[in-house]
């Protein structure tokens, strides 16, 4: 059973709460799909027992001696990536899309397109389970691709050991990784947190989510900061008929627990946050919403 | 004009409500700003003012249309096509796109021998202009939900805010990939807005090497200290960066934030801060937008 939590908004709380989902009792595989800022690793530290190679894309690099700067490269990019220099073309770098046409149409075979590999995917054990996160090498693109690796791996990571549950703490957001975190799996819940942001970019992931044709599970995290919000957040989940699965308040020993690279349930299993979370992954797990 | 783009690595550490508050502040202040929320997968700074929608303009994007009649299903398209986006099978004349993988590179319509192919628009989302109630411009890139790439809206997002004022300020979307790559590129200057917690601190890392590479002048504002460690502190001197501002955690602060509200407006040393920083990045970089 795979298990996405994303948020929307960033900063909610999804990878804390990832994070107690896989501290409870029954061992787990967690794929950390936010691979732009895989975080997870940090608190866990897994054995890295696995390492691939993940190909984000590939960018044109123009040959300063074939060039004759005739320009029909920048009549067909549609990025805006190639401009004209004073005896060849400029391609930059950030612009280009690697969508591989000038390659193929400039008539000096001039353009090379270089893969783009610093990127990585890793696997290994920890405390509790098995991990799979990808980090996203700085500047590099594709994320929702890598997402796709990480969770193609975790998946057989889990028929392997037989291990049941996936925890996939997912990108804030709507786009590409976010898209790719939750397609297809069997239950997302969204994070969000009793703000204006909160609720606006809550809506937007929400129905991104229905989209698929699925209700998400609600968390509403700090609860206290403004109970007039959380109540507003209440009453759209009502009125769109999504069930609020469960609300945490605001709980200092959360960043606490960071600090000391444990999750909640490991630093405090007492807390009153670390029961409610409790009854949250099993209501999860047990597909009963109310 | 000289562009401030505010980001971070990891989300929810406090771009918005640094941007919103560095906006207010300086149109309190009788600047020429205009603030662009380029976080278009999660747009919120316009819910931070009150504001007059004036115009929307549509994003869109090319995707392919197969005329079967003229398709030889000779497979050049697919060949050429870097994202899979065309799927076809020749034996049993099948041919069709996946306008969600398309990314609009025309490479197909390069490819094809018989004039098959032929393009229509289809929509990313918009921009959205809004005007503060001082006549101030708020830009604002939205995506369509379940539209993969932000980048286009965000490209139109920051062309759009041409040369309307003296300042831009840029509310970058979070992570390190293209929607940040493309919004701190278009930018002078980028505040990296962090938090003194192990995965802030881990994010931030990653948010300075893409800056560094990609060569832009950057400094640091660390948000809601008091809580977590001071890690990000020894961090930032031991590499020498520029710490511009800590803001100690504060429940009113998150209280203010949490109703849609600016604290600068109703807190004066803090509005003199944020001042202070803008101050301080204009006098150290201002110029950069005169160069060319």
């Amino acid at each position: 059973m795979e298990i996405a939590i994303i948020s929307g908004k960033g900063g909610t709380g999804k990878s804390s709460i990832s994070a107690a989902f896989a501290t409870m009792n029954n061992s787990v595989i967690l794929a950390d799909c936010d691979v732009d800022a895989a975080n997870l690793y940090l608190l866990f530290n897994p054995a890295h027992e696995e390492e691939e190679v993940y190909i984000s894309g590939h960018k044109a690099v123009v040959d300063d001696a074939k060039c004759t700067n005739c320009g029909l490269c920048i009549d067909y990019c549609r990025f805006d990536a190639i401009s004209p220099g004073n005896d060849k073309v400029i391609i930059s770098e950030i612009s280009c899309d690697g969508c591989f046409l000038c390659s193929r149409i400039c008539p000096e075979n001039a353009i090379t397109m270089i893969p783009s590999d610093k990127s990585r995917m890793y696997s290994g054990s920890f405390r509790n389970g098995r991990m799979v996160y990808g980090r996203l090498s700085p500047g590099e693109e594709n994320s929702g691709k890598l997402v796709t690796m990480v969770r193609e791996k975790a998946k057989k990571i889990s028929e392997k050991y037989g291990v049941e549950h996936i925890v996939l703490d997912g990108p804030p957001g709507t786009g590409c990784p976010v898209i790719s975190t939750i397609t297809g799996v069997d239950k997302v819940i969204i994070v969000t947190e009793p703000t204006i942001s909160g609720l606006l970019d809550l809506q937007r992931a929400a129905t991104l989510v229905q989209k698929s044709g699925r209700t998400p599970y609600i968390i509403i995290n700090k609860w206290d900061i403004n109970e007039s919000v959380c109540t507003g957040i209440r009453k759209w989940c009502d009125e769109n008929e999504i069930p609020v699965t469960g609300i945490l308040p605001f709980e200092p020993e959360i960043v606490e627990s960071m600090v000391h690279g444990k999750s909640i349930i490991e630093y405090a299993p007492d807390n009153k946050v670390s029961n409610e979370i409790r009854k949250i992954w099993n209501k999860i797990i047990n597909n009963n919403q109310l | 004009m000289f562009k401030i783009a505010v980001a971070s690595g990891k989300g929810g550490t406090g771009k918005t409500f640094i941007s919103t508050n560095i906006f207010g502040a300086l149109i309190h202040n009788d600047h020429r700003a205009v603030l662009a929320d380029c976080d278009a997968e999660a747009p919120n700074a316009a819910a931070f003012f009150n504001t007059l929608h004036v115009d929307s303009y549509e994003v869109t994007q090319m995707v392919p249309v197969i005329d079967t009649n003229l398709c030889t299903y000779c497979g050049k398209c697919r060949e050429y096509c870097n994202y899979n986006s065309i799927f076809i099978l020749p034996p049993v004349k099948i041919i069709n796109v996946i306008e969600d993988l398309c990314h609009g590179c025309g490479a197909c319509s390069a490819a094809c021998e018989y004039g098959a192919i032929t393009e229509k628009p289809v929509s990313l989302g918009q921009v959205n202009k809004y005007l503060t109630g001082d006549e101030h411009i708020i830009i604002e890139g939205r995506t369509r939900i379940g539209v993969m790439s932000p980048v286009p809206v965000i490209k139109t997002a920051i062309k759009t805010i041409s040369n309307s004022a003296d300042t831009a300020i840029l509310d970058a979307p979070p992570g390190t990939s293209c929607p940040f790559i493309h919004t701190v590129s278009a930018a002078d200057y980028t505040i990296l807005v962090t938090e003194p917690t192990p995965f802030a601190l881990s994010d931030l890392k990653q948010s300075v090497d893409t800056l560094r590479i990609i060569g832009k002048p950057f400094g640091v504002i660390i948000n809601r200290t008091g809580i977590g460690n001071k890690s990000v502190q020894e961090y930032l001197s031991h590499e020498s960066i520029p710490l511009l501002l800590e803001i100690p955690y504060r429940k009113e602060t998150a209280a203010l934030y949490s109703m849609g509200k600016l604290v600068a407006e109703s807190d004066s040393f803090f509005e003199k801060q944020i001042l202070a920083v803008f101050d301080t990045i204009s006098a150290q970089n201002g110029n950069c937008n005169h160069k060319r």
